[in-house]
């Protein structure tokens, strides 16, 4: 039942990309926008990566809308309409060769799924068979984000306190 | 500068949906060890129910006094994450190694199931502050500058 779903919710993707990008309102471009987070996430959700999903619902769907929507409002109040140039003629040769040579490459990558691709035989079955042993947390993915590979959190962590002291300084200076 | 909204509906709705949204956002945040969540998705969920009640009841209102609070504790969602490394260092092993964290009373693996719940917050707080901070600098420049300075 769920496999009846799959074409349809690919092609809402594609639909409200497309839309995003064609359509000649700025705010009805940041809307189809989280729209498409919205799809992409119950993609994700799908493809059973859980906390994927999850992060693209809120983040995507909900705070980046919100923060697209306040920039909106601070840099075009009265006119949100965009004419945009059509397209030229190296824009309209390369990027489609550049998908037909994505969809060739991708001919090689290995199945959905499969056991024996290089990425599940490396480390994961270590992961999978000793983190509730080792960690005590049912969530495979919180034990390795937060435990195993708890530095690079840390530093995904400075990455977005930085974001937040960048745009304080770079948008709060203008006052008095 | 965001004004408060005029319509009784989405006062009223936003008046029962933010308690809802940050419950909601610690129970992502406390849960995110037994299923999906964490402390990436609990702090932005946290940081949005301060950003609406901004958006709805306006930045001079007393709902949004905690948001317009927590600005100065930018930095601090760091703090926790470093200082839970810092205490794996006093005890003994590596910069966040968390079996190292010296509590009496713990095996090794509740160790670290405890020193990932720490690291969790610190991130939430981290990310919660950094979204609400974003929002008020995209928004309202008088208004930070006065509150920071009075």
């Amino acid at each position: 039942m769920i496999f009846s779903l799959q074409i349809p919710l690919l092609l809402l993707l594609l639909v409200t990309a497309a839309g995003a990008i064609m359509v000649k309102d700025l705010m009805s471009a940041v809307l189809l926008l989280g729209t498409y987070s919205f799809f992409l996430s119950v993609v994700w959700g799908w493809l059973g990566a859980v906390d994927v999903a999850f992060v693209e619902a809120v983040v995507g769907a909900g705070l980046a809308t919100v923060l697209f929507l306040l920039t909106l409002f601070g840099t075009a109040p009265k006119d949100t309409r965009f004419r945009r140039p059509p397209p030229s003629l190296a824009v309209l040769i390369v990027f489609p060769l550049l998908g037909l040579l994505l969809l060739y490459a991708a001919k090689d990558l290995p199945e959905f799924g499969d056991p024996n691709s290089p990425a599940s035989v490396h480390i994961s079955p270590i992961y999978l068979e000793q983190s509730y042993q080792e960690t005590h947390t049912p969530n495979v993915v919180t034990s390795v984000l937060m435990d195993y590979r708890s530095l690079d959190t840390m530093v995904e962590t400075v990455v977005i306190f930085s974001a937040g002291i960048a745009c304080a300084l770079l948008l709060r200076r203008h006052s008095k | 500068m965001i004004r408060p909204h005029d319509s009784i509906i989405v006062q009223t709705l936003g008046r029962f949906l933010i308690p809802v949204v940050q419950i909601f956002g610690l129970y992502v945040l406390f849960f995110g060890q037994y299923g999906p969540g964490g402390g990436f998705v609990g702090g932005v969920i946290l940081g949005t129910g301060m950003i609406l009640s901004v958006l709805i009841f306006g930045h001079d209102a007393s709902r949004s006094q905690i948001a317009k609070k927590i600005l100065h504790g930018d930095g601090v969602g760091m703090l926790i994450y470093a200082g839970v490394g810092g205490l794996c260092m006093i005890g003994g092993g590596e910069f966040l190694n968390y079996a190292n964290l010296e509590i009496p009373g713990l095996e090794t693996a509740s160790r670290r199931s405890l020193g990932i719940v720490l690291t969790q917050i610190g991130v939430a707080v981290d990310v919660a502050v950094t979204a609400v901070s974003i929002v008020f600098s995209l928004s309202a420049e008088e208004i930070i500058e006065d509150s920071i300075n009075g």
